[in-house]
């Protein structure tokens, strides 16, 4: 239920754009909870694109763990 | 998000973990977290470590009432469509589940979500569309969106949405277990942001970390939450920084305010918690099943609707018990056939804890 699924938006239609969800699965979801583009990654609950991921700070959020690990080990 | 899977970080951090050597209770209250802990193996690795982590009332369609499913029932008995998620139309209720209706020849339709069922309302005109809106904050909005979007008048919905940060303060205040710290649900935090759960840290001197959903995530905030009790601190921190905002979805905020006002409501297994539910505003009465139909509902007014014979959800969802001390675990009560919703739900941790079964 409140699972929400990662998936890239391909095609804005108004209110809904086209989500590929990767291998091969898209479906249409209601994109008027968020602002979002062509591209950008999104995370999917019920129909409805509830939030945007940001790639950049999953990144950076691995590097902080390694880094935080690495100094609280001292 | 492959790299959220690397084995060897999980590793590093499981050690730290482990070297801490404090016996500690957390609690997160989120299915999709609890699928992730059984699944990977990780709650078995962590109560090695000396932590035990528990579900708590995380599991939207446990938490619904009895009354809830029984209002459902009654009005498809008056020959309305009931729509909702799957999860919960096969939940057992006195006479059976809405899914034993369906057998019986009533309309009940299973949705992905709430524009399914305007869908259905839309294809059928001449009929009534009930849509049983279960859902913490991550789904409330989906409601308030189509509300505000001015759905067919056939459609309407009876609203058993929930609010989390209420529930965790009911948790704190019944005093039943001693908890070191909460793993705060990613999901529904991307709507609500870190502010809403600030008051607990304060009030109650407890640690919390929002967390994401792959194993490294709940290493890592597990991780926070120690390194918060070593350093006596008691504050909300954030692991899930690639979707969740101190702010949170100001969108979704901003028609969740438009379209609900904060009410008092039971949870199964809990007293009435003071604001935890959400009901449609006045205004929108022509969409709320509860106004409209308000005279078939009465009969149900004064009717005490009690929990399963022998089901000890309500333990479970205070984060008492785990699913193996239900003496029906596994015998008479099975996914195929379940008593309590804690086995129907995907996100029910009778249902998690069957399906990873170890032996
Ligand atoms: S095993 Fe079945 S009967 Fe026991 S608590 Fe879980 S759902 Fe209820």
């Amino acid at each position: 239920m409140c699972l929400a699924i990662p998936g890239k938006i391909v095609k804005i239609l108004n209110d809904h754009a086209i989500v590929d969800y990767g291998e091969g699965t898209a479906r249409e979801v209601n994109i008027s909870l968020v602002r979002v583009k062509k591209g950008d990654y999104v995370l999917v609950h019920a129909g409805f694109a509830i939030e945007i991921i940001d790639k950049k700070e999953a990144k950076e959020t691995l590097d902080l763990f390694k880094k935080i690990l690495s100094e609280e080990g001292e | 998000m492959l790299y959220f899977k690397d084995k060897v970080l999980a590793k590093t951090i499981l050690g730290k973990i482990r070297s801490n050597g404090k016996k500690l209770n957390f609690m997160h209250v989120c299915g999709t977290h609890q699928d992730t802990l059984v699944k990977h193996g990780l709650d078995t690795l962590f109560e090695n470590s000396g932590i035990n982590i528990c579900q708590g009332p995380g599991c939207p369609v446990c938490v619904t009432t009895p009354l809830e499913i029984e209002e459902c029932i009654l009005l498809a008995k008056k020959g309305k469509i009931i729509a909702s998620f799957g999860d919960m139309i096969r939940v057992p209720s006195y006479n059976g589940s809405l899914q034993d209706m369906k057998a019986e020849g009533y309309d009940i339709r299973t949705v992905y979500g709430i524009e399914d069922a305007v869908n259905i309302a839309i294809k059928n005109p001449s009929k009534e569309v009930i849509f049983m809106a279960v859902g913490f904050e991550t789904t409330a909005p989906t409601t308030s969106a189509i509300i505000l979007n001015e759905p067919p008048e056939n459609f309407s919905i009876l609203c058993c949405h929930r609010t989390i940060p209420a529930a965790l303060k009911t948790i704190l205040e019944m005093g039943e277990l001693k908890l070191d710290g909460f793993i705060e649900p990613g999901h529904v935090s991307t709507i609500i942001g870190t502010k809403p759960y600030e008051f607990i840290s304060r009030e109650y001197k407890i640690p919390q970390v929002i967390s994401g959903f792959e194993p490294i995530d709940l290493l890592m905030s597990v991780w926070m939450l120690i390194q918060q009790i070593n350093k006596k601190n008691a504050k909300v921190e954030n692991e899930y920084v690639r979707a969740v905002n101190e702010n949170g979805n100001l969108i979704a905020q901003k028609v969740i305010k438009e379209t609900f006002i904060q009410v008092d409501k039971k949870w199964r297994g809990f007293p009435t918690i003071k604001k935890s539910g959400l009901e449609l505003r006045n205004k929108f009465d022509k969409y709320n099943c509860r106004k409209v139909f308000e005279e078939e509902l009465k009969t149900l007014k004064e009717k005490e609707f009690l929990e399963p014979s022998g089901c000890r959800c309500g333990e479970l969802l205070r984060g008492l018990i785990t699913p193996q001390d239900c003496p029906l675990f596994g015998i008479r009560c099975t996914p195929e056939k379940p008593i309590g919703p804690c086995m129907v739900s995907i996100e029910g941790s009778c249902n998690i804890a069957y399906m990873y079964k170890k032996d």
